[in-house]
């Protein structure tokens, strides 16, 4: 790759041979299309991008992108990834997972490469079901959900993923909705641009095993009034008319309307995704319907170095001193005598 | 020097035993190397308890360290000690039963009291006749606690530090007793404290008043003398533990192929050294990742596979059941990984610090689905280097994970190891893809080796999707139509298959005319060697096949053993390598030793079952 070419592409270029066999209306043909639009304005050559998935519907996706792919084993995306990445810290990493994979059986590797920081995209695709084994409640179902294999309701609490993400020090965390196409690239830009492990949350809908599970904020309608778009630097405001915004009352969270009770838009309060404290951020992350809107966009992305980073920067360290070179160098290091 | 007399001996067997913190594997280790700059040929063998630091002075706590020196060619580091250094009652407990007929005890009479004896369970006040080899040993005692106390009087340390160099002065006594100028072991020492200078000085004095001190005994024992060896090649050597030459082979490798050389492992005995190695050189470029669990291990080599790495990961037997699947995974993606499975009594948690050879069938069977993979076997400390070397050349040339099996007794002990050059070593070429192959698929393969052609992220035309779901022959998308998953079953055995052309055949050693082949495999080399070589030299028409490539076989393997009327399988487990010879080669009668104690054999023992049975 020439230093000096500016490289132009468009999603197509990051478009596979392969037919796409998801289910016809399943939210992740819109994360796929949007995960493309955004690889073409990354300006990242199809060649310098690995996509690594585990095991679920949502881990097919690296046979859909024209870039280097490894569809892996049940939960050890993350494990793969932290290698791809560490071995070629050049590459776009990006891991593409679902609440099964991810939290479920790769729970382990997930919080682990959060908690190393390593430079990954992670999408982590919640249906809140296993959609591949045909309905089985995952460890994001909501309690008391009937399944397959919950047949008079879950007794299980579910993790929620951005307190998972938070609890294992994340710096970058982001929400989607699959048919949200504008925060969606808006958070898919902003996750591969971070350097760390960012995770997005996409929020998709199952047809055939969970629909209509994010209803109430799928729907066109009340969309805007039930959800928040979170953006740095900028109040928190939302709904409809825009008039209503997010205050800090205690110690908690609250919806107010602008206009009532003397609260203009400066009362708001404002994001700041780069604060190092994940307090807020957590609060955001966890708000629920129906009293509070569900946060979407960027909800957290701080700097820290990289795990990829700092091995390499160990190695450069370790390399500037040692006078062992070679092979060759390290024999001679050894206690030996004549025989 | 006022000494009745010194005995020659060609060989002699030292075991060094004491509480887990009486730095009995450093004594071992300091006699064994001084007595190999002298000329000698050296094997030791570390015994650890399980336990890290169980009550001072119990039997769980007991730590050996076993020297065998010899003036001519030696294998393994001896069945029972000639001469036995006990630092307490318990430590002489749980040696007295191997200690040879006429052997010397050399014991630190401080601790021989009622507490020591109460600790160790003995009932009387005489340790040595309770266990009934009064009459037929040596006995030097000595004070080592006090003796070492005055040794160090003036130095200014608090007690404790004091007794921690006991270990020092029975390597003095051990010293005179072999009649080893100490000015080595003070250059060891010297190496080993360059930056604790008054550490240092504390142990030359108390190593110095421990060689005195025999000198001064005036015994009627006899001392030893354990002449150069002149049948070892010419060269410059060390001394050199099988975990430590694994982690140097792999390391050979990488510069070799050109490679930079990532480990994804997770701590478990007795493999964890060789991580320990392996994140030591970062001078030359390693890439080691700690994972979170055996799992992660392989799992991340494998993505560093896929992204053009030399990718080894290393275990034992319960990680290697863990890392079961992700084999599957680098079986089915084509890509070249190294498991080193560093064997240890099993199973479940079995024996960890003990050795076995209980993991064969695991690795040669133990996934879902029809999943070859090349395993192959080291056979002594030294040899796990070039073992080492071959499964990253055999990895990176066939496009397969290659399992290479050692085990606690010989990645723990130590043999002379001749220095290699990086120039000596074979060539590696992975099988790349080519310029014009642009847009080749991810199944492209050589069709007569049936290996396929490696390219990696970053490479621009070669984009490709791999994955653990069955793929097409032609297209290499993924297929589940039934005569393609067989053929390319048949193809990635092939591929395994096609490994033995590229591996040496079968040397039979011993009796050219032998009715009785003795069969081994992996770390049993030594016993076997030299029990066969003992047999040889009574007279007994004996010989021996010894496996390092066990998948595939090497290519004569059939025909060789074919020849023997009678065939003995000897292995450290029930008889899984005679399970998998019964099923390689037809018409023969495979009779077993085995040995299933969390030891290795002793040679003394083979040559009995060998005698009896011939």
């Amino acid at each position: 790759m020439e230093a000096t070419k500016t490289l132009q592409y468009t999603a197509k270029d990051f478009k596979s041979d392969q037919y796409v066999r998801w289910c016809p209306g399943c939210g992740d043909y819109a994360v796929l299309n949007s995960l493309q639009k955004v690889m073409a304005e990354l300006g990242v050559a199809p060649h310098d991008i690995a996509v690594i998935s585990g095991i679920g519907c949502s881990s097919r996706l690296p046979y859909y992108t024209s870039s280097y792919g490894f569809h892996t084993i049940h939960g050890r995306g993350a494990a793969v990834a932290t290698g791809v990445k560490v071995a070629n810290p050049k590459l776009s990493v990006w891991q593409i997972t679902g609440d099964g994979d991810c939290l479920a059986i790769g729970g382990n590797h997930f919080i682990h490469s959060v908690r190393r920081n390593v430079d990954l995209n992670v999408l982590l695709f919640n249906n809140q079901i296993y959609g591949l084994t045909k309905g089985q409640y995952s460890p994001t179902t909501k309690k008391g959900f009937v399944t397959k294999s919950s047949p008079f309701g879950t007794v299980e609490r579910p993790f929620h993923p951005a307190e998972l993400t938070f609890g294992a020090r994340g710096t970058f965390f982001a929400r989607l909705l699959d048919v949200d196409l504008k925060t969606s690239q808006q958070c898919m830009l902003a996750a591969a641009r971070h350097k760390g492990t960012s995770v997005v949350e996409c929020l998709v809908n199952c047809v055939i095993f969970n629909d209509g599970a994010h209803n109430w904020i799928a729907e066109k309608e009340n969309r805007a009034d039930r959800i928040i778009v979170l953006e740095d630097g900028k109040p928190m405001v939302f709904g409809k008319d825009r008039d209503k915004g997010l205050v800090l009352d205690g110690f908690n969270l609250k919806v107010v309307t602008i206009g009532e009770n003397g609260i203009t838009e400066n009362s708001l309060l404002v994001h700041d995704a780069t604060c190092q404290d994940s307090t807020l951020h957590m609060k955001l992350a966890m708000m629920e319907g129906p009293d509070m809107p569900i946060a979407m966009g960027v909800i957290r992305s701080v700097e820290e170095e990289t795990y990829d980073e700092a091995v390499e920067a160990q190695i450069a360290q370790v390399q500037a001193k040692s006078k062992i070179k070679t092979f060759d160098d390290l024999i001679a290091t050894c206690e030996q005598w004549d025989m | 020097m006022d000494k009745t007399k010194t005995t020659e001996l060609d060989n002699v067997v030292v075991r060094f035993s004491g509480d887990s913190g009486d730095g009995m594997q450093l004594t071992g280790t300091l006699f064994s190397n001084l007595s190999a700059i002298l000329g000698n040929e050296i094997s030791t063998f570390p015994d650890y308890p399980s336990e890290i630091r169980a009550p001072q002075g119990t039997l769980g706590g007991v730590s050996g360290f076993q020297v065998h020196l010899g003036s001519s060619k030696i294998y393994t580091p001896g069945d029972d000690p000639d001469v036995l250094v006990v630092m307490n009652p318990a430590a002489l407990k749980v040696n007295a039963k191997s200690i040879k007929r006429g052997g010397i005890i050399i014991f630190d009479s401080d601790t021989f009291n009622k507490s020591g004896f109460d600790k160790a369970g003995f009932t009387t006040e005489n340790p040595f006749e309770e266990l009934g080899i009064s009459e037929t040993i040596q006995l030097i005692p000595a004070a080592l606690s006090a003796l070492t106390q005055s040794s160090l009087d003036g130095f200014g340390f608090d007690n404790k530090t004091v007794l921690r160099s006991k270990n020092m002065f029975a390597l003095g006594l051990i010293c005179w007793l072999f009649n080893r100028p100490i000015d080595q072991a003070i250059h060891f020492l010297t190496n080993k404290f360059s930056k604790k200078p008054s550490i240092l000085e504390a142990n030359v004095k108390v190593l110095t008043d421990g060689f005195n001190y025999g000198n001064n005994l005036h015994l009627s024992i006899s001392t030893y003398q354990v002449e150069r060896s002149y049948e070892t090649p010419k060269g410059k050597y060390t001394s050199i533990s099988g975990n430590k030459a694994t982690a140097w082979g792999l390391i050979a490798a990488a510069q070799k192929s050109g490679l930079q050389l990532y480990l994804g492992g997770y701590p478990i005995t007795p493999a964890t050294d060789i991580m320990h190695e392996l994140a030591a050189r970062k001078d030359m470029g390693v890439k080691v990742v700690q994972a979170e669990d055996e799992i992660a291990g392989i799992t991340s080599a494998i993505g560093a596979s896929f992204a053009g790495s030399l990718a080894v990961t290393n275990t034992s037997g319960p990680g290697l059941a863990l890392k079961s699947e992700a084999i599957g995974l680098a079986v089915m993606a084509e890509l070249p990984i190294v498991v080193i499975d560093v064997m240890r009594g099993g199973p479940s948690t079995g024996m960890p610090t003990k050795t076995e050879q209980t993991d064969l069938l695991q690795a040669l069977y133990g996934r879902n689905g029809e999943s070859p993979a090349v395993v192959m076997a080291a056979g002594t400390p030294d040899d796990c280097f070039h073992y080492a070397f071959m499964a990253c050349k055999i990895a990176l040339e066939h496009m397969t994970p290659v399992i290479l099996l050692t085990d606690a007794f010989i990645g723990n002990g130590t043999s002379l190891w001749k220095l290699p050059k990086l120039a000596e070593l074979a060539e590696i070429k992975p099988n790349y893809v080519k310029p014009g192959m642009e847009g080749c698929t991810v199944t492209a393969r050589d069709e007569e080796s049936k290996v396929r052609y490696w390219s990696v992220p970053g490479m621009e035309g070669f984009g490709h999707r791999n994955g653990g779901l069955e793929k097409d022959y032609e297209t290499g998308c993924i297929a589940t139509d039934p005569l393609n998953h067989e053929k390319m079953v048949n193809a990635r055995q092939a591929k395994v298959d096609y490994v033995t052309n590229f591996i040496p055949e079968l040397e039979i050693e011993g009796a050219a005319d032998a009715d009785m082949l003795v069969i081994g495999w992996g770390g049993t080399h030594g016993h076997l060697t030299s029990a066969v070589n003992n047999l040889n030299k009574a007279g007994k028409k004996i010989a021996l096949a010894h496996f390092n490539y066990i998948n595939p076989l090497p290519k004569n393997t059939v025909e060789v053993i074919q020849r023997y009327k009678k065939v003995v399988v000897c292995e450290l487990n029930s008889g899984q390598f005679a399970t998998f010879l019964r099923s390689k080669v037809p018409g023969v009668e495979f009779l077993q030793y085995n040995k299933v104690q969390g030891q290795p054999f002793t040679v003394a023992e083979l040559e009995n079952d060998f005698s009896e049975l011939m």
